[in-house]
């Protein structure tokens, strides 16, 4: 190997060192143009499944184990609970109640007989679950203390 | 993401579920769909309600009133408790709503215009006392099922309109009448148009009395759309069901009313006492009518700090059903002591009345101040919760509000 050659192998690699770092200059600059003006690289990314996640997550909203939409507590039967349960009442009205197991079935019965409520088949189940887990009977007495006062300076 | 993964997956499942077959392409179903809740409008703007109002339900509406928000004499619309059991009619065309009095012990069946209504016969005004039957709810143990309402489904408004006696006389009695019962416009829950969402009536002697209305204005202006605009029944000190909205007809009957919420244990309490829990069969429940006696602390708002050696002015309304309040009492001491207060006479009858004191303590420290109060027949007020009913109605425990002295 002579002086020549070696120089010359010398100066290939330094150009396509140069050549190299003068594409990555060329993609990192492109890169950081989109950047700018689509930070979140949405244009990657499958449109179809971005919105319909965007637009389930309006209606389904989990925010400290609480459904925001209906207010019920998030756990096991959520879904079949909204399903059977919201449709002619609000929500509001199962989470101001508690009651045994014995007495969720009868109160869908009464609703079956007098609501128009339909049959619920194995939902039943999971839905008087659901309602005894999350909203447990609790022995209150005969009268309970006053609670959550709110304490403010009253001035004659 | 693994939450919204599930919710999603469990929700698409559940349509399968209600649908009975998988559906392709789920994923996309949703898109475009509008959740309503994002379109519900605000109940407190829409029916011109106070802030502090407590929403129960949304469909159907429910709201109840805070003590400290009922210290008005004339309790105004801004604080009136909403309870619905359908839906709010749409749609009411006051120059087409007519009232048709038929029935089976009717003389001749009738139908009036409101302008006939107004004009035909005498008009009057009062200011009723209207509680649900299910005011104190909450506090029952075991839990009894419905909207929970703690102390506030209770008001006294101004009524005005015509008697229904004068109306039902007008039509013709027969010696058999028994009961009348009202049916009215909104729409039951299900959306079923054969379907009532309540129906509820009082026997003929009541419905004969001075003070049941067939009312078409509250405090002065036409009755509130939410509280029974155009024509609403009126008959004050029994449990407010009974006071029909949106009324367009009223049947004489010759048996008691058998309409929605008549029956089963709507509005009814065991005939004979029960112990708490116990089960009742619907032949043994018996419906309510006057409502038991009962008060409200209104003033000052419970949390109150007051310094150490001031009095403190304390004032409420109470109420007695079909009687009148002749003795009003506090107790700072959980009911060892009681102290006697002034209380007003009724407006008229059946309207609540005012009382007030001036309490002193004797020491520093936190305190409850207990109101009860006593009626005609000398029935006071328990201060633990009354007999326990499978539906938690009458609960007229005495009321009780927190101070501090500092």
């Amino acid at each position: 190997m002579n002086k020549g050659e070696e120089f010359k192998k010398s100066v290939k690699i330094l150009y396509h060192l140069m050549m190299a770092g003068f594409c990555l200059f060329i993609m990192v600059g492109v890169l950081m143009t989109y950047y700018v003006f689509d930070p979140n690289f949405s244009a990657f990314k499958n449109h179809t499944e971005t919105t319909t996640l965007l637009k389930e997550v309006d209606e389904n909203i989990i925010e400290n184990g609480i459904h925001l939409r209906t207010g019920f507590v998030y756990a096991e039967g959520l879904m079949t609970v909204i399903n059977n349960c919201t449709n002619c009442h609000s929500a509001k009205l199962v989470i101001q109640n508690r009651m045994s197991k014995e007495h969720w079935n009868e109160t869908i019965r009464w609703m079956q007989e007098t609501q128009k409520l339909w049959d619920l088949g194995l939902n039943q189940e999971i839905i008087v679950n659901y309602l005894v887990t999350n909203y447990p009977v609790e022995d209150t007495g005969r009268r309970e203390n006053l609670t959550n006062i709110l304490w403010y300076d009253l001035e004659n | 993401m693994k939450r919204r993964d599930f919710v999603k997956k469990t929700t698409l499942s559940s349509f399968t579920a209600l649908i009975g077959a998988e559906i392709v392409f789920g994923f996309n179903m949703l898109e475009g769909y509008n959740p309503l809740a994002l379109e519900e409008p605000d109940p407190f703007k829409m029916f011109h309600k106070n802030k502090e109002m407590v929403l129960l339900n949304d469909k159907p509406w429910n709201m109840e009133a805070q003590a400290h928000l009922l210290d008005d004499k004339i309790t105004p619309n801004s604080v009136m408790f909403i309870r619905n059991n359908g839906l709010i009619p749409e749609g009411i065309d006051p120059l087409s709503w007519t009232l048709t009095i038929d029935g089976a012990s009717v003389v001749k069946e009738k139908t009036y215009t409101l302008t006939e209504l107004k004009s035909k016969f005498k008009q009057h005004t009062y200011q009723l006392t209207l509680e649900c039957g299910g005011n104190g709810r909450s506090e029952f143990n075991p839990p009894a099922k419905g909207n929970q309402w703690t102390i506030g489904a209770v008001h006294c408004a101004s009524w005005t309109g015509v008697r229904l006696r004068d109306v039902l006389e007008d039509a013709g009695i027969r010696n058999d009448a028994v009961y009348i019962g009202y049916y009215a416009a909104d729409v039951h829950l299900s959306g079923a148009p054969n379907k009532e969402p309540i129906s509820r009536g009082v026997p003929i002697l009541k419905s004969l009395q001075d003070e049941t209305l067939i009312a078409f204005k509250m405090n002065g202006k036409d009755i509130p759309l939410v509280h029974g605009y155009p024509l609403r029944l009126v008959a004050g000190g029994w449990p407010a069901s009974v006071s029909g909205k949106w009324i367009n007809r009223i049947s004489i009957r010759n048996k008691i009313h058998d309409g929605a919420k008549m029956t089963g244990k709507a509005y009814r309490v065991p005939c004979d006492p029960v112990a708490p829990g116990e089960k009742v069969k619907d032949e043994d429940m018996c419906i309510i009518e006057s409502m038991p006696v009962k008060s409200l602390i209104t003033y000052p708002k419970s949390g109150a700090i007051i310094k150490e050696g001031a009095s403190l002015n304390i004032r409420g309304h109470a109420w007695a059903g079909e009687l009148e309040v002749t003795k009003m009492e506090y107790s700072i001491d959980f009911g060892s002591t009681w102290k006697e207060c002034s209380i007003e006479k009724p407006a008229n009858r059946l309207a609540w009345q005012h009382f007030s004191g001036w309490v002193e303590f004797p020491k520093k420290g936190y305190y409850e101040v207990w109101a009860r109060a006593t009626d005609t027949q000398g029935i006071t007020q328990p201060m633990v919760v009354p007999g326990w009913n499978p539906k938690g109605y009458l609960n007229n425990a005495c009321h009780r509000i927190a101070i501090k002295v500092s």
